[in-house]
């Protein structure tokens, strides 16, 4: 057991696994001698040789496409994007292929693969990287995507998505790289994918939210329990798709109240979505109007500005008092 | 300072035979006759299959397809050349080199009524073949990361891959051949330059003379090849998969064709391009070619021609009769296979699908 980083826990993920299974091979811009830009791939070079930590060209698709084709020859690939915003290049790839080739061949071929990107504001960054776009891939039928939200269900999750025999698109919160420390366990320790945890019981309201956005969720749920003695039920979510709704809607049920926190624009986010399977399964039991804290729907702004957009512990805590108050 | 020249390329093409079927005897592959037969009888098979599946279409028993007619010598001989433990990347208009590598005609006829069964492989995985690529020039980095996965597990094998001439413009296919070179990776990357992606000719896709010739920017070796020149493609890869085998890394080869018809069978090439244009290629067809030279070496005859004919029109009809006779296509398949494994908001959903079916349907 040791207190490490998110970006401490990845590549301790990264490094068992690829200890465990030579199948597994990480690609990307930097990840090898340079450790990637965040220093997530720090030390796999040297550990597993540049023919299984590879230093790859300039060049996104290429690197996702390269990275089907290996998993369609049997490899592991863990590929990086070195930011949320480059990734577009790739849409394609995801999209055509990476979530496809399992329906397209009825099962007789697959594509584990996993794309790992870090996403996310509030670290002062330049443009195009500060995005919060899980939306784009979460729109995909085929891609599963998981965004962990600390050190410790951030080595588990990445464990699960390297065995998974899909594509998962990994986002790790970068504003939570280095954040915080957390106790994990030597031993490896795996959490399902498509499950959403409820980190703190409540009965009078429940908050879903994932990523970045579970710390200020997680601060504004506890200023509304001391100021009010009022228990809410926090949900991390993990896996934005396939999306857990029976964890949600099985929270609804009981407090009848919802506030949902979503780092990304207000619209077709996730947000969206719980809020329809609330309305699919638990309408008769809302005792309220379901609330969404978002980034309005505004071209993310320069960091400048950018803390003036970002859901905040004050707006949060707003919202869960006016869903409380209705 | 004056100027210096610091390097100098060429570029090279290779033609076997030539329109009236006369060999470059010092070129010829190293192929028995029976083997130079076997070739023919490909190149007819996928022909009248391209020519069987047209009327199909016209009688809408099948939906759009992509007529290899005119360029079956590029794919065949490709194909041909490959080893058992090769992986086949196509575009989509490969159907002689499909056929060569074991995937049943009814695939094809399957696949274009748009059922995915028609990607099923008898051989699975291992026949290493994979579907269509409708993404133009997409599936090429899939052929550059298998080719790396083989390198990574020192296997003795490669790849061939193929796309069109217009996939040369693609960012894809600078990156393919990018990433091949850096990685030397066995790749053999065949363009089949068929003069046209759908309405634009071959001078508006680029200025470069050749297409072979972008292969010396990334540092592989790039060959134009008579597309149309069955022993001249097979032995063109044949080379390319040998020092792929060794580790020397990827090759290009342009292999310049022409689509005798259309890009689909919902395009009009008449919009477009001259008939004397196409006539002009007539001329050069590879089959005819191929047949002219079995003739002249006398291992070829009217009456083998015949039989040949005859049994391959019998083996065409017993696909289609198959195929006509598939009338159970699971309606909740692709549930089935969104994940490797059921989600139960996956399931759920597939519940609601099924219980929404017409009666009709649902019971077949």
């Amino acid at each position: 057991m040791a207190k490490l980083n998110m970006v401490q826990a990845i590549n301790l993920a990264l490094q068992q696994e690829m200890a465990r299974d030579d199948r597994v091979v990480v690609l990307g811009e930097d990840v090898g001698r340079d450790g990637g830009v965040f220093r997530v791939t720090e030390g796999l070079q040297e550990k597993f040789g540049e023919q299984r930590v590879i230093d790859t060209p300039l060049a996104e698709s290429a690197i996702i496409g390269t990275s089907i084709g290996m998993a369609i020859a049997g490899l592991r690939p863990v590929a990086e994007m070195q930011f949320c915003g480059f990734s577009y290049l790739m849409l394609h790839q995801l999209e055509g292929h990476a979530s496809r080739l399992r329906s397209r061949t009825q099962g007789q071929l697959g594509v584990p693969l996993v794309v790992r990107f870090p996403y996310g504001g509030g670290v002062r960054a330049l443009e195009h990287h500060s995005e919060s776009r899980e939306v784009l891939y979460g729109h995909i039928p085929g891609i599963k995507v998981v965004v962990p939200s600390g050190p410790r269900n951030a080595r588990a999750l990445m464990l699960a998505a390297i065995r998974d025999p899909d594509p998962v698109v990994f986002m790790e919160p970068k504003r939570s790289y280095r954040a915080f420390k957390e106790e994990v366990p030597d031993a490896e320790e795996v959490l399902p994918i498509g499950q959403a945890q409820v980190v703190q019981p409540g009965d009078k309201c429940t908050v879903v939210t994932w990523g970045a956005m579970m710390r200020p969720t997680l601060e504004a749920v506890q200023a509304v329990a001391k100021q009010r003695s009022v228990q809410v039920e926090l949900i991390d979510l993990l896996t934005v798709t396939p999306l857990d709704s029976a964890t949600i809607v099985e929270s609804v049920t009981k407090t009848g109240r919802c506030v949902v926190v979503q780092e990304a624009p207000r619209t077709f986010g996730p947000a969206s979505e719980i809020i329809a399977r609330i309305n699919d399964a638990a309408l008769m039991y809302l005792e309220a109007p379901i609330e969404r804290i978002t980034m309005p729907d505004v071209v993310t702004p320069y960091f400048g500005r950018e803390n003036l957009y970002l859901p905040t512990p004050a707006r949060i805590q707003a919202a869960i008092e006016r869903t409380l108050d209705f | 300072m004056p100027l210096k020249v610091i390097d100098q390329f060429e570029v090279s093409r290779l033609q076997v035979l030539d329109e009236q079927g006369q060999a470059d005897t010092a070129l010829l592959p190293d192929l028995a006759n029976e083997q130079m037969i076997e070739l023919y009888r490909w190149m007819t098979l996928a022909r009248e299959a391209d020519q069987r599946m047209l009327k199909l279409q016209r009688q809408g028993r099948i939906g759009t397809f992509a007529p290899c007619t005119g360029q079956e010598a590029t794919s065949v001989g490709a194909a041909y050349a490959m080893g058992k433990r090769d992986w086949f990347v196509g575009a989509f208009r490969e159907l002689g080199g499909r056929l060569v590598r074991g995937e049943p005609f009814v695939n094809a006829l399957l696949f274009h009524a748009g059922y995915e069964e028609g990607n099923l492989q008898p051989g699975g995985v291992e026949q290493r073949l994979l579907p269509f690529s409708i993404i133009v020039a997409a599936q090429l980095l899939h052929a550059v990361g298998i080719g790396y996965a083989m390198q990574l597990r020192k296997e003795n094998s490669a790849v061939v891959a193929f796309c069109g001439d217009g996939a040369t413009s693609e960012g894809d296919f600078h990156e393919a051949l990018n990433f091949a070179a850096v990685w030397q990776a066995p790749v053999v990357f065949v363009v089949q330059n068929n003069q046209w992606a759908i309405s634009i000719p071959r001078r508006k896709q680029t200025r470069s003379a050749t297409l072979a010739q972008k292969a010396i920017a990334y540092g592989m070796p790039g060959l134009q090849v008579d597309g149309n020149d069955v022993l001249a493609m097979y032995r063109a890869t044949r080379e390319a998969l040998q020092r792929a085998y060794r580790g020397q890394g990827p090759t290009l080869i342009e292999a310049e064709t022409y689509r005798m018809m259309m890009h689909t069978t919902a395009d009009d090439p008449t919009r477009y391009r001259t008939d004397d244009e196409v006539a002009g290629w007539q001329k050069k067809d590879p089959l005819i070619r191929l047949r002219r030279f079995l003739e002249q070496r006398g291992v070829w005859s009217e009456a083998q021609q015949g039989a040949l004919d005859a049994e391959i029109k019998q083996q065409i009809e017993r696909s289609v009769v198959e195929f006509e006779g598939r009338h159970e296509f699971k309606p909740d398949a692709p549930f089935d296979h969104v994940f490797a494994t059921p989600h139960p908001s996956i399931e759920e959903q597939r519940q609601r699908f099924l219980a929404d079916l017409p009666p009709e349907v649902k019971h077949g």
